[in-house]
């Protein structure tokens, strides 16, 4: 077995040196009724590389890949172009098989880096300090919640409808323990009244921009009526290159902001790993989630940094911790961060500005066809469109046609009949104008 | 001097040491590196980007006023600025790393690449079912080598890591209670756990008892029969524990648990010392957690991703998350919403977006396949053949507090530096002027001093001794009097030890720039 450096020989000798007569002998704590066997496991025995790559290759095979068609799907996972650097650089063994940093003196570039990316973050969300990130963006928006309960000991949660319907369940599951949450109805494609919700009771609005039918939302007259009832305003993003086009939550007053940072550096993956960012104001940071990397100096004055703020965690204050979080999204902070290095100030702008266009462009073509019709009048790569026919049973008909032609609203919202005939679609810097073109027209053959 | 005859020496140089001040700053290999935000300038940019110029006419009046100020880097230094980050890092690729608890094993690089087969990494969570069914198979896949090594019907996919597990487990366990019709609001947890399961029980809304652990090590039975009763939902027992040693008397707490009405949550985080030897099912537990990242070598990654499925038995099977993978004619499918489910089925509700780590998993599969039932048997085995080598080879120059055989970790105590002013920080601190990463210090906490060490199945015994030879050797030097050798260590890290207090008093979490009057001066 080749990740198996032990001879027989080695085996032996060490078993010598312990003073047992056989392995079984080490495993004398463990009763004898609960080992089993070879046979008791149907499973194969070990294969080369060449096997294991063949047998999974052919797996593979049987998806179709985003790459390979037409491609228009979004509603919080984007598909991207990742340069070539990302994906070497987070593969140097230094940064993928290295443990948390708890080391600081032999972690410092994962320190490092990760301080950098909460620089990142913060400038991104226009907010004043940031997380090392977390799980994803959905459990990223539940921990918010949770924060935002222990900030106004107040248990109950507002949620916008046009968030992630997938961001409310997790934040149900999570939130709704200790408090209540309160989803207000789903409206396509415009603002929903939400200050009616907001009560003495409240401790958060939830609100995503651009919401879950891609729809660009100004916080801040949302901000102005939570805040007047004493509740904290959580903004949601979950297509984190917006930032740089839209104006980021942090100036329109958002407390903390809860975003997805997959669609920077890091594939489409089939749902995960992804990256949550998390961010808001320095006065809060002591109710953060997560881990927190800070600036510090060695015992010969030099600048370096350590994991901080740590009383907050279970691994100090168990039952009494912030969080149970043990773990970040390391290797993919890694890979957001490198691609945002990349991208700088002008990268960043011009790439948002290249998928504004392109959706546009989408939208454009999109509701030139008969019977379709945009319903949401802003956005940023991202739009909905209202088919004359129920969506579903269209995007199967594309998948057959090799169009992978974006999420019927249905498979989100399957019992709002609003939703029916609705299509999320998204374009990036990926969509072609021949995509866009092959898309449109094959749209238009499948209504007809 | 001898020269060639071009003039250039041909014998080496001085002898003398070299410990002067370095006009750069940077010695040899050692590069110093400063902030992404300090090396960039305005107008430098690692991407070509075509400039689009659009109108505001779609974006609600909502275009970003200012600049967000990112540093503006080429290629070539963005390259280089990581490559000399993680040249200031430890890794498993480049040496030892025995931290107890962790399974810091060696990660193929096949995962890696099976990982990024477009099929896994190039597909998108909510296309057509019927575009993604060799990622739902390779799900499928993993789920039954999950279930089948632990002998356990079920498995939920979705959590994201071991906590994510713990608290997946957890939120079944009280769906199964309130369905019963019952409120059990106690969680008890031994002493000797790790960190997140009591801060896991709390987060899932249950009160926490901790459970004393015996003189041997052992969780104490007598006292935990003793704490059950109507309140309690459930007990969350590591096995392996985290003193190294399997709870012997597991089935007969498991069956008092039963009696008792409560669950039984089993920290899987030990998992690689039984694989392919036991099946966790077959000890009565009803959750045990995966840590990917641990038994099946999916990278750590500098602290993540990590991926923690949750395998379940009968009686909570039906309280999984959503959303489901079932299998039918039409191949494989996802349910992911409630309404959807069969009628057997009461999801608790759903842990996160879409289904899980899906780069994990492939990975997890590919260290599965290449290493078969049989290898992941053998590498059980040798883990603890390795842990048990460390503690006889260890345990009289160390002190261990716990006699052995132990399973894949070992477990040492300060009992050895008693007196000599040496700490267990300042002995770790010392292994990585020898080019080691530490173990785990100071956990578990029901140890003064606690070392924990996990040696894991990839090292060779040559590796093996060579990092007893240190180990003892450094023992030596702390009875012998050398405190300096200890207290100041590490001297040849990239920095020495890092002021910890001070990070925390006045934290600093992010670069800022210079104020204008100060960079003006």
């Amino acid at each position: 077995m080749r990740y198996l450096p032990l001879t027989a020989e080695d085996r032996k000798a060490m078993l010598a040196t312990i003073g047992a007569p056989n392995i079984d002998a080490l495993f004398r704590d463990v009763p004898r009724e609960a080992v089993v066997g070879r046979d008791a496991f149907a499973l194969p025995d070990h294969k080369g590389e060449l096997e294991v790559e063949r047998a999974l290759a052919r797996l593979s095979s049987h998806s179709v890949a985003a790459g390979h068609v037409p491609f228009f799907c979004g509603v919080g996972a984007y598909r991207h172009h990742i340069p070539a650097a990302v994906d070497h650089l987070i593969q140097r063994s230094e940064f993928l098989t290295s443990y948390t940093p708890y080391q600081p003196e032999i972690a410092q570039g994962t320190l490092q880096y990760l301080f950098e990316f909460q620089t990142q973050v913060a400038l991104l969300t226009g907010m004043e300090v940031a997380n090392a990130s977390l799980y994803d963006g959905s459990t990223a928006t539940a921990e918010a919640v949770l924060m935002a309960q222990r900030l106004t000991r107040r248990p109950k949660a507002v949620l916008s409808g046009g968030v992630h319907p997938h961001y409310s369940e997790t934040v149900e599951t999570l939130a709704g323990l200790a408090g209540t949450v309160a989803r207000a109805p789903v409206t396509p494609g415009r603002p929903e009244e939400l200050t009616n919700l907001i009560d003495s009771e409240t401790a958060c609005v939830v609100v995503q921009s651009p919401d879950v039918f891609g729809l660009v939302r100004d916080l801040r007259p949302i901000a102005e009526a939570a805040h007047a009832k004493g509740a904290v305003l959580i903004a949601v993003v979950t297509e984190a290159v917006s930032f740089g086009l839209i104006e980021p939550p942090g100036a329109m007053g958002a407390d903390i902001v809860a975003a997805e940072g997959q669609s920077i550096g890091n594939g489409l993956n089939f749902g995960g790993p992804y990256v949550g960012l998390f961010a808001t104001r320095e006065k809060f940071v002591r109710q953060m989630p997560g881990r927190l990397v800070g600036e510090t100096v060695d015992a010969e004055g030099r600048r370096g940094f350590v994991l901080t703020l740590s009383t907050r965690e279970q691994h100090i204050r168990r039952e009494k911790a912030t969080s149970n979080i043990c773990t970040n999204s390391g290797l993919c902070c890694l890979a957001f961060t490198i691609h945002l290095a990349l991208l700088g100030e002008e990268g960043l702008s011009r790439l948002a500005r290249l998928n504004h266009a392109r959706a546009s462009a989408l939208a454009h073509g999109l509701g030139a066809i008969k019977g379709v019709s945009v319903v949401t009048p802003s956005f940023f790569n991202e739009l909905t469109v209202k088919l004359p026919t129920a969506a579903a049973p269209v995007v199967d008909r594309l998948a057959e046609r090799q169009v992978l032609g974006g999420v019927p609203a249905s498979r989100l919202f399957p019992h709002d009949e609003s939703c029916r005939n609705l299509l999320i679609v998204a374009a990036t810097e990926t969509t072609s104008a021949e995509d866009c073109d092959t898309f449109c027209s094959v749209l238009a053959e499948c209504l007809t | 001097m001898t020269m060639n005859p071009v003039g250039r020496p041909t014998v080496a140089g001085s002898a003398a040491p070299a410990s002067y001040q370095t006009l750069s700053g940077d010695r040899g290999l050692d590069h110093e590196e400063k902030l992404l935000f300090e090396l960039g300038r305005s107008g430098h940019c690692g991407v070509d980007i075509p400039n689009e110029q659009i109108s505001d006419q779609h974006l609600g009046g909502l275009r970003r006023c200012g600049p967000v100020g990112l540093p503006g880097l080429s290629e070539p230094e963005v390259v280089r600025h990581y490559v000399r980050l993680s040249r200031m890092n430890y890794a498993i690729d480049s040496g030892l790393y025995p931290l107890g608890s962790c399974t810091m094993k060696h990660n193929p690089r096949l995962n890696e690449k099976m990982a990024r087969l477009p099929g896994f990494g190039d597909v998108h969570p909510l296309q057509p079912q019927q575009t993604v069914q060799g990622a739902l198979g390779l799900i499928a896949e993993l789920m039954r080598w999950l279930t089948t090594l632990t002998g356990m019907p079920a498995v939920a996919m979705s959590p994201k890591a071991g906590a994510h597990g713990e608290l997946c487990g957890l939120l079944s366990i009280r769906a199964a209670i309130a369905a019963r019709g019952e409120k059990r609001a106690r969680v008890l947890v031994p002493s000797s756990a790790h960190g997140t399961n009591p801060a896991t029980a709390a987060l899932a809304g249950f009160t926490v008892d901790e459970v004393p652990a015996k003189s041997d090590g052992h969780v104490d039975a007598d006292a935990l029969e003793a704490m059950l009763g109507p309140e309690v939902a459930a007990i969350m027992l590591t096995n392996p524990n985290t003193c190294g040693l399997f709870e012997r008397r597991i089935a007969e707490i498991a069956d008092r648990v039963h009696k008792a009405g409560a669950y039984f949550y089993c920290d899987g985080a030990n998992f690689n010392a039984i694989a392919g030897r036991v099946r966790p099912g077959d000890l009565g537990i009803d959750a045990m957690h995966i840590n990917l990242h641990k038994t099946f070598s999916t990278p750590h990654g500098g602290g993540g991703p990590g991926a923690g499925p949750v395998v379940l038995s009968a009686a909570l099977a039906p309280f999984a998350p959503l959303p489901l993978l079932i299998h039918d004619n039409n191949g494989f499918r996802l349910v992911e919403t409630r309404d959807a489910v069969a009628a057997d089925q009461k999801p608790f509700g759903r842990m996160c977006a879409f289904h899980g780590q899906m780069g994990m998993f492939v990975r997890a599969l590919a260290y599965m396949l290449s290493h078969g039932a049989d290898g992941i048997r053998q590498a059980s085995e040798d883990a603890v053949l390795a842990a048990n080598y460390i503690l006889a080879s260890l345990k009289d120059t160390l002190s261990a507090p716990f006699a052995g055989p132990c399973m894949h970790e070992a477990l040492f105590d300060d009992h050895f530096l008693e007196g000599t002013g040496v700490t267990t920080l300042d002995f770790a601190k010392a292994m990585i002027d020898e080019g080691y990463h530490p173990m785990t210090m100071y956990f578990p906490l029901v140890v003064h001093g606690a070392m924990l060490i996990e040696p894991t199945e990839s090292e060779s015994k040559e590796s093996l001794d060579r990092f007893i030879q240190v180990m003892a050797g450094l023992a030596k030097e702390a009875k012998a009097g050398r405190v300096e050798r200890f207290s100041g260590a590490p001297y040849l890290a990239p920095r020495r030890r890092l002021d910890e207090t001070r990070a925390a008093r006045k934290p600093v979490l992010r670069w800022m720039p210079e104020p204008v009057s100060k960079a003006a001066e």
